[in-house]
């Protein structure tokens, strides 16, 4: 049986615990957060904001020029919800004379660009309002590879990892976002009209079943045909999967002495906290 | 006989046995203040869980001359004490181990006999097997210590049962994991049904300290129990935060059970001891259990 209902309470409890704990230990006690208007970057704000206090989790708007309006609007609704401090830094300038440069740039190459720009900037917000980045990346993108790496990926911490997109949606309107953020289609908004299900080719509803089965449930690809998902999906999934794994392991060091950082040198972030 | 039991549900430091020793002897002093005859800490509660490449350097072996044991002999002067610790023995193997102390002495010491090393665990890698499991007296009776992975298997209990472990003190640093639409953990629901299942089946007191807190992404959730011989709920802690339990147990609840229920005297030992020779004899090499 595939269910992905989450018990909400228990699950805000953790993450939130998580949040207190990582940060504080790490000596800080604010954290920053890159604030899309879309729903992951929304759920992260709230559970920040309930960890460590409205007052110390400040939330950083960074549209381009295209940026579609409705993200400033719904980024506005969370920060006068939640009563965070806030800032809008565009970055176009930032980007623009890289676009310049290279005029026959692809919409990947712009998008990867426009999402390391605003890495820049929250590691810079980061530094200046002494907070730590907590990350927005969920299950089911981590799994399919569907973010740009040292750019949205980047992060101290993240507390929606380990929620498949179907969990945060059930997350976030059991924390009471409101459902103009929940219910929009999911998009990057790197460019206009780009919608994540329209750029995978499925539906979150769909995939985060077949992660579930893939992942969680450890079936075969064989048994989740067999459980009725189409052979072309299933394996476009899984290839998906493999590709990018790339993309959620520190890049490997060549071994060569007797004790090597990835390897036999091995601690916990939170060694000695 | 009546016996204040304390369950010392703590968050630890990482690697960092002095910080662990001092939250000790603070839990200590409060329990004390609150009558405890028996305080039981969690599974390395002197230095934290996911230690990894820290191993060899937060060992100490229960000793008064050991700067960390040495407080806390003198602290079991007054009341009994369980501590998780990493034990390092002569020959330099390194053990996840459990610590009984009493009026300033060393009663018993217990390594963790199963290590798990599959999933999210990997203390296989890093800590040696400890083999035995056995029963000890105490000023209370004779009770049984076991670790975590120790009674996610049968046997370990089931042996103390036997030696005459009539009060079964379980720790354990367990990482949440399998969240639902329940209101706790799949592996918190785990956790309590074998528990109540072991108090039930060897009408035994079972009592278990589990640590709270995190440990990078791992959550520790808590809800430390007591269960009495009918394998009824006798005090549980609240989940996912710190607390100090003090709960009165009545140790003749253990006459009462028996005189109803006589599993204890009419479990059939030969029986067993016959069929295993039996399952484990040469002529069953090949069978899984056979090691």
């Amino acid at each position: 049986m595939i269910d992905l209902e989450i018990n909400t309470g228990l699950a805000q409890r953790i993450l939130t615990g998580f949040i207190q704990s990582e940060i504080s230990r790490a000596g800080f006690s604010r954290a920053v957060v890159a604030l899309s208007g879309g729903i992951d970057s929304a759920l992260s704000c709230y559970l920040a904001a309930q960890a460590l206090g409205a007052e110390n989790v400040l939330a950083v708007r960074m549209p381009y020029r295209s940026s579609s309006p409705d993200s400033l609007e719904h980024a506005q609704v969370v920060i006068d919800q939640l009563g965070i401090p806030a800032l809008t830094i565009p970055i176009t300038e930032m980007v623009e004379p890289l676009f310049k440069r290279f005029p026959e740039m692809s919409q990947m190459r712009r998008g990867n660009a426009m999402a390391r720009a605003r890495m820049i900037v929250i590691y810079d917000q980061s530094e200046a309002f002494r907070g730590l980045v907590v990350g927005t990346g969920n299950k089911t993108e981590i799994l399919l590879g569907y973010t740009t790496l040292y750019g949205d990926s980047a992060c101290a911490i993240n507390p929606l990892g380990d929620l498949y997109k179907t969990q945060v949606r059930q997350l976030s309107r059991a924390m009471g976002i409101p459902a103009a953020i929940v219910d929009k289609p999911p998009s990057a908004d790197l460019w206009l009209g780009q919608t994540d299900e329209g750029e995978l080719g499925f539906t979150y509803e769909e995939v985060d079943k077949l992660l579930y089965l893939l992942v969680d449930q450890r079936y075969s690809p064989q048994d989740c045909i067999e459980a009725g998902f189409a052979e072309s999906f299933v394996k476009a999934v899984v290839e998906r999967m493999r590709r990018n794994h790339f993309k959620r392991i520190l890049p490997p060091i060549a071994k060569l002495s007797n004790r090597t950082i990835g390897y036999d040198f091995l601690y916990l972030r939170d060694w000695g906290t | 006989m009546k016996l204040n039991l304390g369950l010392a549900q703590i968050n630890t430091r990482l690697g960092a046995p002095e910080a662990n020793l001092a939250k000790h002897l603070e839990i200590i002093e409060r329990a004390r203040q609150s009558n405890v005859d028996l305080l039981v800490f969690p599974e390395l509660s002197l230095t934290g869980y996911v230690l990894q490449d820290l191993v060899s350097s937060v060992a100490h072996h229960p000793a008064q001359e050991d700067p960390i044991f040495g407080p806390l002999l003198e602290a079991s002067q007054e009341l009994d004490l369980m501590v998780g610790f990493v034990d390092e023995d002569r020959r330099h193997r390194f053990f996840i181990a459990a610590a009984y102390l009493s009026r300033g002495e060393v009663v018993h010491i217990h390594h963790k006999v199963y290590l798990p090393t599959y999933g999210l665990f990997d203390e296989g890698r890093f800590f040696a097997w400890g083999d035995g499991v056995r029963a000890f007296d105490t000023r209370f009776g004779r009770l049984g210590m076991l670790i975590c992975e120790d009674f996610w298997h049968a046997s370990p209990p089931y042996l103390l049962w036997l030696d005459g472990a009539d009060l079964l003190l379980l720790m354990s640093a367990s990482p949440g994991r399998g969240l639902s639409t329940e209101a706790i953990l799949e592996s918190a629901r785990w956790v309590e049904h074998i528990n109540r299942a072991y108090a039930s089946l060897f009408t035994a007191f079972v009592v278990h300290a589990n640590r709270v807190g995190y440990e990078d992404g791992l959550n520790f959730w808590g809800g430390s129990t007591i269960f009495d011989p009918n394998g009824e709920l006798v005090a549980r802690a609240p989940y996912h935060e710190e607390a100090l339990i003090v709960q009165q147990i009545d140790l003749n609840q253990l006459h009462r059970t028996r005189a109803r229920l006589p599993l204890l005297r009419d479990e059939r030992t030969a029986l067993v001891t016959r069929e295993l020779d039996r399952i484990l004899g040469t002529g069953n090499l090949q069978s899984p259990v056979n090691r």
